[in-house]
């Protein structure tokens, strides 16, 4: 029972949580305090004056924001007084506050402007000195105008406590504060990552982005939708002007309650860019030229029916979109599936999350995050293993900075010192590759002092004694050896990992992307189903996608062997279900996965491939060989945005709506199924993907008649027994976390509560194996590969906004100090780096963060690509690739 | 230290030594028998920064010279008070004062009175005890009740086995042996003693709210940033008293049940941070500090914290965050630090002086303690008193002294023979007291009933040249300063009425002016996040209160009648008085003056800046201000 209690506000009774500040109990009988400062749970600082109210008996005004209510309390909230004193208030703020309304963006949308108004205020009340300050512009995205701020911490608030980056604060103090990066410096030379959600939060025009398009407050309309870049899942609103995005600002979504990061914030550019693909394209005389729909489609189906019919349907394979919507990755397969008849379709989840889906499917019968989002700040002890989670999930990473500012401890277990190393109680810099020997040696620690949870592993887990034996072989000395690190804090880690709570595990690509990837992530499963940490709150194995819906997409069964909703092909009764349902024969073979299908079109194995919003000559590993495998297929139709790198090699080009043109649902990282709603008209001809495919299906005879999105939810529930209970109703107000088996369901939190998807959880332990190609004399540098904050990917939507480019311009490569010294390399120099694939021109960047005789490159760029280097070599489980360790030299230009 | 007979102990032997310090008549022909004798030298702020250092080592070596080592014991120890005849060395067992000593006084002290019994006249200020005599030292001790100041300047502050002689950590001994910690928060209680940082909170009360949560973490702060311009009570017994303050927070934390604490004090006071960090080793070294005090089971850490001198962090929610190592900004309360303080755990904070008072309370009782003061204002405060009097020093006063005996008697009366005009309690919150409230008890409601505030101790005095619209402004120069810059009230509204302080000021006062600056304080008062800023306009309302018609002057007649405001004044040269030297021309620093010995000199008043060097330059006394 909450505690309650009854206090009398403007004369209204109300029974209110005992818990409550004024300002909430008064909110919640509709009664509205103004407020200047005031940001719930972020900045409760009672400094603006705007919410001061008179209660009875105490002497003077009371902040209400932060006065908690006690029982028996009388509050008056707008007496003569109270008007009064907040009248003065305004008329001080204002007094010191730029008056350029008419010139200003914030013009319509100011809080100071509107209570100026409700409270007649006028400027004539003072005319003193006051503080002039320069702007600050160096922000690629958005103005610093002090001349604007009213000092309310709201900023700062929101830097340090929910962004945690603390770029921010006051400097100097009385009349002369303000607020500014340490030391004063400009904030593009301070620690702000971009994130915007200060800019998101001003409540005047003190930070206002910089507009490419100029608008006013009452010219744009919003639409909430989601974020399309990584797998966090953000919810948003675009803000409309016409046709045209012309700004972001964050909603209060169930992923990330308010904040977004730099590029959910600011990276919107590329919607309403001139390069979009407003036009079908078909090759003729080796010239993609223009072509009308009708023409493109025509040439499509005769294409797979020629194919079809000469070479058999095995011939023809599809890449379906991590990008997309789960309706249209459903039509796509469906499309391979049941209408060409083939089970070749996969997508690039193969490419990052493959060992995931293999791995946890395997250990715990799941192959997803097992909990969610906001349990990340509850969790007592926070293990993030292979994830730069600050740069790749910013949301999530300053979740676990959160966490950290409640008292959380925080392992990191990474190649290189990333932000969070940095704060993290245990940091252990482990050589790349070496995933499985760190998780045997914290579970041989564990079982040595005996802090395995017991019961968890007699009541819940099944093969406990042979995890037992193989890890038996993984002293810590040895493991410190093998890793690179020190033998006490391996301990520590294992310790303090074992000892908590609730203990979560993050991880991602740093454990996924290697020869040995999937026994990586059986580990990590053997260690918390060792600890008992599964199926409760706070706690779990969790992966973190890394596209925004990368999980759909392997929910809707754009993968080889499996059906939405992982149904396998192999299980006869599920194809007869199948069959049943899209009325026509289908393949139960299990198809090719990326990498075979690659090797297979240069094998001439694969004549045709349509690839659906991906980038293959940028993404794949071995550029020359995914080139030349693309160039070999007899018929090439890729459909996207833009013109890219892949696309360039097509021979018919269909150009597809972005997802702030069209309805649909993405799935993110914590199986949230959330809805994305079109907030303006695509390009010239372009058209959604769904409608693409449907036509399509059309074309080639296969009757598809769905009259909207929801529709095709609708046949999805239908046939996937995880995502039977969703509608487009049901998800409008937060989404739902699937399994969410029928309409009744709330939906998921937490996977494996009352037992595993399996049945018990099943440890699977490995031995550790060394990665495929390590450094030899010849090839002396081990390169491991990743992202950056400011690209997503491979740049096709990054890439056109202009200030993502400024703050990250082009490719690059870490060294550290000392072996760029022996090399004879100097940072910001143009070095040739080779590998035994081919080689590539970048840019040198000397740091501390990496060890000696490693190096790193971000992917996202094309030239100068991380991927012509990288390793093809595939885990023979999942068949994802190694991209996380090739050897690699480094030869002066 | 296990046990308190070992405290007891200690206490013995080390009093055997220096019991001569305390030697009444009857005791000193003993004492002086055996020819020893205590040479005691200020080592506060005040002397140190008039030489003392230098003089101890002159005293050392003389006494080395002399061979005088065993007989001799030459000692630094805290602020006696007399800040204005400084630097004082002391004689002991004779109680005899000397006063401004130089370094070449040494030898005649050491020669003439050590060696042989004579007093050396020109630096002789009196004897001690000597209350009969009308000396100025006998004056300034009479009228004085030194309670927090009990040591300062009778033991050497570096020294625990002093503390300890003169009954120091007895009263926590006898709190921890014989007393409940609800038995020591009552003893408080019935003493009366009210917070002597400036708001006047009843202690025991404040002690028994924090000691009424059941959480086992909470704190014991001591306010030690004492930042009202003049003021240095706090300073003073940390420099010659610390253990006062360890003993006093440790018998808090019992009372309270906490097991740590802080002082907080600023950067600004090197001297006391230094003698207050060999304190709290010595106590911890002795058992005094830490686990098992004593073998009675009660453990309790301390440990300083630095403030970087913000005059904001002395308010108890700033000087929180502070500690937490954020901005010093105050924020709304409730919650109240009793409840919820340092790391919102609840907390206790005193400020020094409030702590100094209590080993005595719990030692003599309380009715002892409230047998001092007036009814609502128990026991003995402590003032800073600075400005335009003759003794300008530390004092400690029975509560309810009236301000006239204060100035006059203890304070020996303004200089140069001129009129007294206000005095300035509570520093930049409080308020001025006019000559005709001189009678005023010196107590909490006294002092608010007539405007002011008792503050934590500082008190200015201001004579017939003051300009109280120059004072006012001061005072709001110093609140702007300090602001943090949180509220719009305080960090707009001050700057806004010290604006126009400096249109009256400099002669564009405009009609209106008054009712806007009564408008802006009563906006600030009542808006205002913390008690700097609800404060800050009380210096402008209680000059308008008294000397309404000196605003008045300034703006309607521009005129400022005490000369001070410098754009309302003009020097001029009486043409009969001046003889034509040219002084006053060669020193003018903008060459304003000109003239030759025929015409005599004439001040170019557009060129002048009223520095006012001409006048002290003038040996006929021939430039005026008019």
């Amino acid at each position: 029972m909450m505690n309650k209690v009854t206090i009398e506000i403007d004369g209204k009774k109300l029974s209110v949580p005992a818990h409550y500040s004024l300002l909430q109990a008064a909110g919640s009988a509709g009664i509205q305090i103004p407020t200047l400062c005031y940001l719930k749970g972020v900045n409760e600082i009672g400094a603006c004056r705007m919410c001061i109210v008179e209660v009875r008996g105490v002497r003077g005004f009371q902040t209400a924001c932060v006065y908690p209510v006690a029982d028996g309390m009388v509050v008056q909230t707008n007496t003569d007084a109270v008007r009064t004193a907040r009248k003065n208030v305004l008329q001080l703020i204002l007094s010191t506050h730029c008056q350029d309304c008419l010139t200003c963006e914030k013009a319509g949308g100011c809080k100071l402007q509107d209570y100026c108004y409700e409270y007649d205020v006028d400027t004539s009340a003072y005319n003193g000195k006051n503080n002039e300050y320069i702007i600050d512009d160096s922000n690629p995205f958005y103005y610093r105008d002090n001349n604007k701020c009213i000092v309310c911490q709201r900023c700062v608030a929101v830097c340090s406590v929910l962004q945690c980056t603390a770029a921010i604060g006051l400097v100097d103090r009385g009349f002369n504060t303000f607020i500014g990066a340490d030391n004063d410096k400009k904030i593009s030379e301070s620690k702000c990552v971009s994130c915007g959600n200060c800019v998101s939060n001003c409540p005047v025009g003190a930070l206002t982005p910089k507009k490419k398009v100029k608008f006013r407050e009452w010219e744009v309309k919003a639409t909430r939708t989601i974020c399309p870049y990584c797998g966090v899942g953000c919810e948003l609103f675009l803000r409309v002007k016409g046709n045209t995005v012309v700004d972001v600002v964050p909603a209060n979504g169930p992923a990330n309650n308010g904040m977004l990061c730099v590029k959910g914030k600011f990276g919107y550019d590329f919607i309403n860019h001139p390069d979009r693909l407003t036009q079908p394209l078909i090759r003729k005389n080796g010239v993609l030229e223009t072509s009308s729909w009708s023409e493109a489609l025509a040439l499509i189906a005769e294409k797979i029916k020629g194919v079809k019919q000469i070479n058999g349907a095995d011939a023809l394979a599809g890449l379906s979109s991590a990008r997309v919507t789960n309706e249209e990755n459903y039509l796509f397969q469906k499309l391979f599936r049941a209408v060409i008849g083939t089970n070749n379709v996969d997508h690039c989840a193969r490419l990052c999350h493959a060992s995931t889906v293999a791995g946890l499917a395997t250990t715990l019968g799941s192959g997803a995050m097992t909990n969610s989002i906001e349990e990340v700040t509850g969790a007592d002890v926070i293990f993030v293993t292979g994830s730069n989670t600050t740069e790749t999930h910013p949301v999530i990473g300053a979740k676990i900075k959160q966490a950290q500012n409640r008292g959380a401890k925080l392992i990191v277990a990474e190649p290189r010192k990333i932000e969070l190393a940095e704060t993290a109680d245990v940091f252990l810099q482990i050589r790349p590759g070496t995933n499985v020997a760190l998780f045997n040696g914290m579970m041989n620690i564990i079982l040595t002092e005996n802090l395995q949870n017991a019961r968890f592993i007699a009541e819940r887990t099944e093969n406990f004694a042979e995890l037992e034996e193989i890890v038996k072989n993984y002293p810590p000395e040895r493991v410190a050896e093998i890793c690179g690190i020190d033998t006490a804090k391996l301990r520590e880690a294992a310790i303090m990992y074992a000892s908590a709570n609730n203990a979560a595990i993050y991880y991602a690509m740093g454990v996924t992307q290697h020869s040995t990837g999937t026994q990586g992530v059986m580990a990590i499963s053997n260690l918390a189903l060792l600890c008992g940490q599964l199926g409760k709150e706070c706690s779990g194995v969790n992966p973190l996608r890394g596209q925004n819906n990368v999980q759909g997409a392997c929910d809707m069964g754009a993968l080889p062997g499996d059906f939405p909703g992982y149904q396998k092909v192999v299980n006869p009764e599920v194809v007869a279900k199948f069959e049943q349902a899209w009325g026509t024969k289908l393949s139960s073979a299990p198809g090719l996965t990326v990498t075979e299908m690659l090797n297979a079109a240069s094998s001439g194995k694969i004549k045709f491939m349509y690839i659906m919003g991906e980038n293959p000559m940028v993404s794949d590993p071995d550029t020359t060989h995914v080139a030349q495998s693309l160039k070999a297929l007899d018929f090439l139709v890729v459909q996207d945005i833009f013109l890219t790198e892949t696309a360039a090699l097509a021979d018919v080009v269909l150009p597809a709506a972005v997802y702030a043109e069209k309805d649909g649902t993405f799935t993110n990282t914590e199986r949230r199924v959330q809805k994305i709603r079109p907030a303006v008209l695509p390009p010239g001809a372009a058209k959604t993907d769904y409608r693409i495919l449907l036509e399509l299906m059309n074309v080639l005879d296969y009757p598809a008649t769905y009259a909207d999105a929801s529709e095709i939810m609708d046949e999805i529930a239908l046939l996937t027994p995880i995502y039977a209970g969703i509608n487009y109703h049901r998800l409008e107000q937060k989404g739902l976390q699937w399994p969410c088996p029928d309409k009744q369901h709330k939906g998921t939190k937490v996977l494996h509560i009352d037992g595993f998807s399996r049945g018990k959880g099943l440890f699977v332990p490995a031995e550790y194996i060394p990665s495929r190609e390590l450094p030899d004399a010849e090839y002396p540098l081990l390169l491991t590969t990743g992202r950056n904050l400011y690209h997503y990917h491979t740049r096709s939507m990054t890439g056109r906004v202009d200030g993502l480019n400024a703050l990250s311009p082009a490719s690059y490569i870490e060294i550290n100090p000392v072996t760029a010294e022996r090399i004879g390399v100097s940072d910001g120099e143009l070095v040739r780096v080779q590998s035994r694939r081919g080689q590539i021109e970048t840019t040198v960047r000397i740091t501390d963060i990496i060890e000696q005789d490693i190096v790193f490159m971000p992917f996202h760029f094309a030239i100068g690509s991380a991927n012509v280097l990288t390793n093809s070599a595939v885990d023979p489980t999942a068949k994802i690739p190694e991209y996380k360790v090739c050897a690699v030299r480094i030869k002066k230009k | 230290m296990k046990t308190a007979e070992q405290l007891e102990q200690i206490r013995q032997a080390t009093l055997a030594r220096i019991n001569l310090r305390k030697a009444t008549s009857n005791s000193v022909v003993e004492v002086v028998q055996d020819n020893r004798a205590h040479v005691m030298i200020c080592a506060g702020t005040g002397c140190t920064s008039s030489n003392s250092e230098a003089i101890i080592k002159e005293f050392n070596d003389k006494i080395v010279f002399h061979g005088l080592e065993e007989r001799i014991t030459i000692v630094k120890c805290g602020c006696l008070g007399l800040c204005a005849q400084g630097p004082v060395v002391i004689i002991y067992p004779e109680n005899c004062l000397y006063k401004t000593v130089k370094v070449s006084d040494v030898v005649d002290i050491v020669e003439q009175h050590l060696l042989r019994g004579k007093k050396v006249g020109r630096i002789f200020g009196g004897n001690l005890n000597d209350v009969a005599s009308e000396t100025e030292i006998s004056k300034f001790f009479s009228k004085q009740l030194r309670i927090a100041l009990r040591n300062c300047g009778l033991i050497n502050p570096e020294s625990i086995d002093e503390y300890i002689a003169f009954d120091g950590y007895k009263a926590l001994a006898k709190a921890l042996f014989t007393m409940s910690p609800a038995k020591v928060i009552e003893e408080v209680f019935a003493s009366g003693l009210r917070g002597r940082g400036g708001s006047g909170f009843p202690t025991g009360k404040k002690w028994s709210f924090a000691a009424s949560s059941a959480d086992s973490d909470k704190f014991v702060l001591c306010n030690a940033d004492e930042g009202d311009p003049g003021a240095f009570m706090d300073r003073s017994v940390l420099e010659g008293d610390p253990h006062a303050l360890i003993e006093a927070m440790i018998i808090a934390g019992y009372a309270i049940c906490a097991h740590e604490g802080y002082v907080y004090v600023r950067i600004e006071y090197p001297i006391a941070l230094e003698r207050l960090n060999i304190a709290l080793e010595q106590a911890r070294n002795y058992g005094l500090l830490g686990d098992n005090i004593m073998g009675s089971g009660f453990s309790f850490n301390l440990s300083v914290r630095l403030g970087a001198g913000a005059f904001v962090c002395g308010e108890e929610t700033a000087l929180i965050a502070s500690i937490e190592g954020g901005r010093g900004m105050p924020r709304p309360r409730p919650p109240f630090p009793a409840i919820q303080g340092l790391w919102k755990k609840p907390t206790l904070i005193n400020n020094v002086e409030t702590f100094a008072n209590i080993p005595n309370i719990v030692l003599r009782g309380s009715s002892w303690y409230s047998s001092f003061g007036t009814e609502k204002s128990r026991g003995t405060k402590v003032f800073a008193v600075g400005g335009k009097i003759n003794n300008t020093g530390l004092v400690e006063i029975p509560m309810g002294t009236t301000l006239r005996e204060v100035i006059y008697d203890i304070g020996g009366g303004i200089p140069n023979g001129k009129a007294f005009k206000a005095a300035q309690t509570g520093g930049p919150s409080g308020g001025c007291i006019p000559a005709a409230l001189l009678d005023t008890p010196m107590d909490y409601d006294s002092l608010i009933a007539i405007g002011s505030m008792m503050g934590s101790g500082g008190l200015i005095v201001m004579d017939e040249d003051t300009c109280m619209v120059d004072i006012a402004k001061f005072f709001l120069e110093f609140t702007v300063e300090e602001s943090c810059g949180k509220c719009p009230p305080c960090r707009i509204g001050i700057k806004r009425m010290l604006e126009i302080l400096e249109r009256i000021t400099s002669g564009e006062g405009q009609p209106g002016d008054i009712e806007k600056l009564q408008e802006l304080a009563e906006v600030i008062k009542s808006t205002a996040l913390c008690g700097l800023g609800q404060t800050a306009p009380n210096p402008v309302l209680s000059t308008l209160r008294y000397f309404r018609h000196e605003y008045e002057e300034h703006i309607t007649m521009k005129k400022c009648a005490a000369k001070v405001c410098k754009k309302l004044i003009k020097y001029r040269i009486a043409a009969d008085l001046c003889k034509s030297c040219g002084l006053c021309a060669k020193f003018c620093p903008v060459g304003a003056i000109s003239g030759d010995r025929k015409t005599g000199h004439i001040i170019n008043t557009h060129k002048c800046v009223r520095c006012g060097v001409c006048t002290g330059k003038c040996p006929m006394q021939a430039i005026g201000i008019s």
